[in-house]
């Protein structure tokens, strides 16, 4: 398998609370793989310790590797908004930033791409809100505030701004959790849709969601990895009891 | 790409961070230097004589004696003026919480008590002087606790207002549920939830009303006399250092320092002992 | 209150229910009546005023009054404009000097500092702004005066002094500068706060929506916050400023009170606050001196009261 992520011995404490313990698991290139486990289980944790979201709390303590292609995020000297530029990600709460839309899908190229001119950065814009399939909704107010759309076009306005600054990875923290069922198929339908070209990383506690979605699914519980898989075998041929027992819906 | 570069932006990201740790430093090391003036300047002349003696005939020329007066009447309107406040606000605090049911007009109210906090306390203090002027009064304690009380009531109005308003229904729900009694309620469930926010209000307003200087310049009036009467003129510390200050005496000056001193300790007591105690006592309230 | 609470009351009220909701209007009447105390209480400030200033401004232009320039009471001459110029400075020079650190601080313990720093400095911030005016000033005599005598006059007059912002007309460090950093300090913590608690209203989202796609917290904090909470950063300025301008006893005690319109920030300076504060009760006998200071008073509520609701305004936006 060609690992894009590679997990070794992860650990992560809140505090003197261990959130994971001795996780290691591969992430492979492209394709959706899908976190599922019942909540508290630690899967947002995972999901956040890729784009080293982790440290926003200052009480939180990591040791082990993440590496994304070879290279451990964890490293001395490493350059954390480049890992972050790298590593996408799609929020639970939609959060258009208190700007126009069109400012939303610039704002991180106007920080990483400091010299590109109007045109082209327009041309950029454009490309992205029609990736996310948000174009032909708000091409005619590309300066209205991004805060008067609708839930569900804000999410796919984040996509968008996430998309801009060409990441190889997209995380998904349970991203239709705040959507109504439509916008909910419209993510999912993007997501899909943009397998084929980035590493998609999504945390779900629907089973449904995880079915329709993953190539391959990692099974957590209490922090720890149950299970890892292609997701065909997991869901059809669970090798756990904790596992089977989740599928059965007793947890 | 991860290698450790010194881009344009992590050197501004840097050079942003050291720029507002040095405001920090600037910030906290004026204000300590404050408190390190006022006590390397006030502790050297602070003598016993200062805080147990009233002041003795000749004391503005540098003769014997204390500001025990000045401090017993600070603390006199401190009190008196905390204790008018608090029973003007409860009533106040406890209506706009129950009967103004309109968050509307609540919220008037409100922005009217926080707008009212800010006006200068000079200005009640010659409303006051005006007024006693009309009625043919004399400056006296009551009048100094009258009027800062009406400096420091808006403050206490919000302050148990915010305490209302953050009283959890579920709590007192809770409470019932369980078979207690309204009494026992209120005795245990609902003073416990309010007591670190009323601690906290009631210290800070007397700490304001200790430490008033303008407003009580008209209104209490000064003597080297001590408080014994709510209709008399009351010395406050604050217009004891103003006093001690203007003399051009130096030994006389130098027990202003020490005045100070006394006023310093003794709001800084009142403040941080709020904060203790707040502290203290949310332990068991719900957040 | 539960199903069985009202079923207890109901037993124990042994009146008709006609008698109880009498008594609870009355009591929604009077709760509304008396949260209005404050504002009544306002009310009677404002008219006592406006009453005790009348005669002055029956005797003289308004006009005439807010720009004279000579102040003299005994020659029935009541030109507050040095007073209003001496206000003006001293606070904005306070304001000046109070903003910019001011807000870098705030950013700084809000969005930097570990837990522990933020746990130690507020707390310190929040008991330093209940130091008593006067206790300021009295540093301000010790330390600022004395600094700005030795240290700036020379300094600063002597490398700028052709400037006239910078000249130095008086010998003394009683002046605008003395008084305005003496402001700056005391507003300083003031200024925080409030900048403090705006930032906590912003949604954390917000911050980690930028950080995600990259950028520095810098670049999140310009870009981002600091556009987020302008409106309350003016307000925080304003409030300062606010408690500038009726600021007394601390400033009177280091500006030298000399009633002249100040040219420089070595000048001395005689702000509005002060002039109530060193004359009212004295000098009574003097015919209309009394309704003078009291109109100062007037002028002092009033733009006092207007800065503080055009700030609370804006601070309400951030609340909800």
């Amino acid at each position: 398998m060609d690992a894009h992520i590679s997990v070794q011995n992860l650990h992560v404490w809140y505090g003197n609370l261990a959130a994971l313990t001795a996780i290691s698991v591969d992430i492979p290139r492209h394709g959706i793989t899908v976190i599922m486990g019942p909540s508290g289980c630690g899967k947002t944790t995972l999901l956040k310790s890729f784009n080293r979201f982790l440290e926003l709390n200052d009480t939180t303590r990591i040791s082990g590797t993440v590496a994304v292609d070879g290279h451990d995020v964890y490293a001395p000297g490493v350059d954390v908004t480049a890992v972050r530029k790298r590593v996408g990600l799609l929020a639970q709460r939609p959060t258009a930033l208190p700007m126009s839309i069109f400012e939303n899908v610039a704002y991180g190229m106007r920080i990483h791409q400091p010299h590109l001119d109007k045109s082209a950065l327009a041309i950029q814009v454009q490309h992205y809100l029609e990736v996310a399939g948000l174009w032909h909704e708000v091409a005619q107010r590309l300066d209205a505030p991004a805060t008067a759309l609708s839930i569900g076009q804000q999410q796919r306005l984040c996509l968008a701004r996430g998309l801009a600054v060409e990441p190889e990875i997209i995380l998904g923290d349970e991203p239709t959790s705040a959507l109504d069922p439509i916008s909910s198929r419209h993510i999912e339908q993007k997501l899909l849709e943009l397998k084929q070209r980035y590493t998609t990383v999504i945390v779900t506690h629907t089973l449904r969601q995880a079915k329709r979605l993953a190539d391959y699914v990692i099974f957590m519980y209490l922090g720890e990895i149950v299970e890892a898989g292609p997701a065909q075998q997991l869901f059809t041929n669970p090798q756990q009891e904790r596992t089977k027992e989740y599928l059965a819906g007793v947890f | 790409m991860q290698r450790p570069t010194l881009t344009r932006r992590n050197l501004g990201e840097m050079v942003m961070k050291r720029i507002m740790q040095g405001a920090l430093v600037l910030v906290m090391s004026t204000l300590g230097l404050i408190v390190w003036t006022i006590i390397s300047r006030g502790l050297p002349s602070l003598t016993w004589e200062m805080v147990s003696q009233t002041p003795k005939g000749g004391f503005y020329m540098g003769k014997g004696g204390g500001v025990l007066n000045a401090i017993l009447g600070s603390i006199y309107i401190g009190l008196g003026s905390t204790m008018l406040a608090l029973i003007v606000s409860l009533p106040i605090a406890l209506a706009l919480n129950t009967y103004v049911q309109q968050t509307r007009w609540q919220e008037r109210i409100r922005l009217m008590l926080d707008v009212l906090w800010g006006i200068p306390s000079i200005v009640y203090g010659a409303f006051g002087f005006t007024v006693m002027l009309t009625f043919g009064l004399r400056a006296s304690l009551l009048a100094g606790i009258v009027i800062v009380a009406l400096v420091i009531l808006p403050i206490m109005i919000r302050a148990m207002d915010e305490v209302l308003r953050r009283m959890p229904t579920d709590l007192t729900h809770a409470a019932l549920a369980l078979g207690t009694t309204r009494f026992e309620v209120a005795r245990h469930v609902v003073l416990r939830q309010m007591l670190p926010g009323l601690v906290t209000a009631i210290l800070l307003a007397f700490g304001r009303g200790i430490g008033d200087a303008a407003s009580v310049l008209f209104t209490a009036g000064y003597t080297d006399r001590m408080p014994t009467s709510l209709f008399s003129p009351t010395a406050t510390l604050p217009l004891a250092v103003l006093f001690q200050l203007s003399t051009p005496f130096e030994a006389v000056r130098e027990r202003g320092y020490a005045s100070a001193f006394i006023l310093t300790i003794l709001v800084l007591v009142v403040s941080i002992g709020a904060r203790w105690l707040s502290h203290a006592l949310s332990r068991y309230t719900i957040k | 209150m539960g199903i069985f609470e009202i079923r207890s009351d109901a037993g124990r009220d042994t009146r008709p229910a006609s008698a109880r909701h009498r008594q609870d209007a009355i009591a929604q009447r009077w709760s509304l009546r008396i949260t209005f105390i404050p504002l009544i209480v306002l009310g009677f400030v404002a008219i006592a005023l406006i009453v005790r200033a009348w005669p002055i401004l029956q005797t003289y232009p308004l006009i005439a009054l807010l720009f004279g320039t000579v102040w003299k009471p005994s020659a029935g001459q009541f030109g507050l404009w040095p007073f209003i110029t001496g206000t003006l400075w001293v606070t904005s020079v306070g304001v000046i000097l109070a903003v910019p650190p001011s807000i870098l601080t705030a950013i700084y313990i809000s969005e930097y500092a570990q837990t522990r720093t933020r746990l130690i400095i507020k707390p310190i911030l929040d008991v330093l702004a209940a130091i008593p005016p006067v206790v300021y000033g009295v540093w301000g005599l010790l330390a600022v005066v004395p600094f700005v005598e030795s240290v700036l006059v020379p300094g600063l007059s002597g490398a700028l002094g052709f400037l006239p912002l910078f000249a130095s007309n008086q010998p003394t460090g009683f002046s605008v500068l003395a008084g305005g950093i003496v402001l700056a300090v005391m507003i300083t913590p003031l200024i925080i706060a409030v900048i403090y608690e705006i930032l906590h209203t912003v949604p954390n989202d917000l911050r980690q929506a930028s950080l995600a796609v990259g950028a520095t917290r810098w670049e999140t904090i310009w870009r981002v916050l600091l556009p987020y909470i302008m409106p309350g950063i003016i307000a925080a300025i304003v409030l300062g400023a606010s408690r500038a301008f009726g600021e007394t006893i601390a400033v009177l005690m280091v500006v030298g009170n000399v009633p002249k319109v100040p040219t420089s920030l070595f000048d001395t300076a005689y702000p509005l606050p002060a002039l109530i504060a060193n004359n009212y009760g004295e000098m009574m006998s003097i015919p209309l001196y009394d309704a003078a200071l009291l109109m100062v008073a007037l002028v002092l509520l009033v733009v006092v009261f207007i800065f503080n609701l055009i700030a609370m305004m804006i601070l309400r936006r951030f609340v909800r």
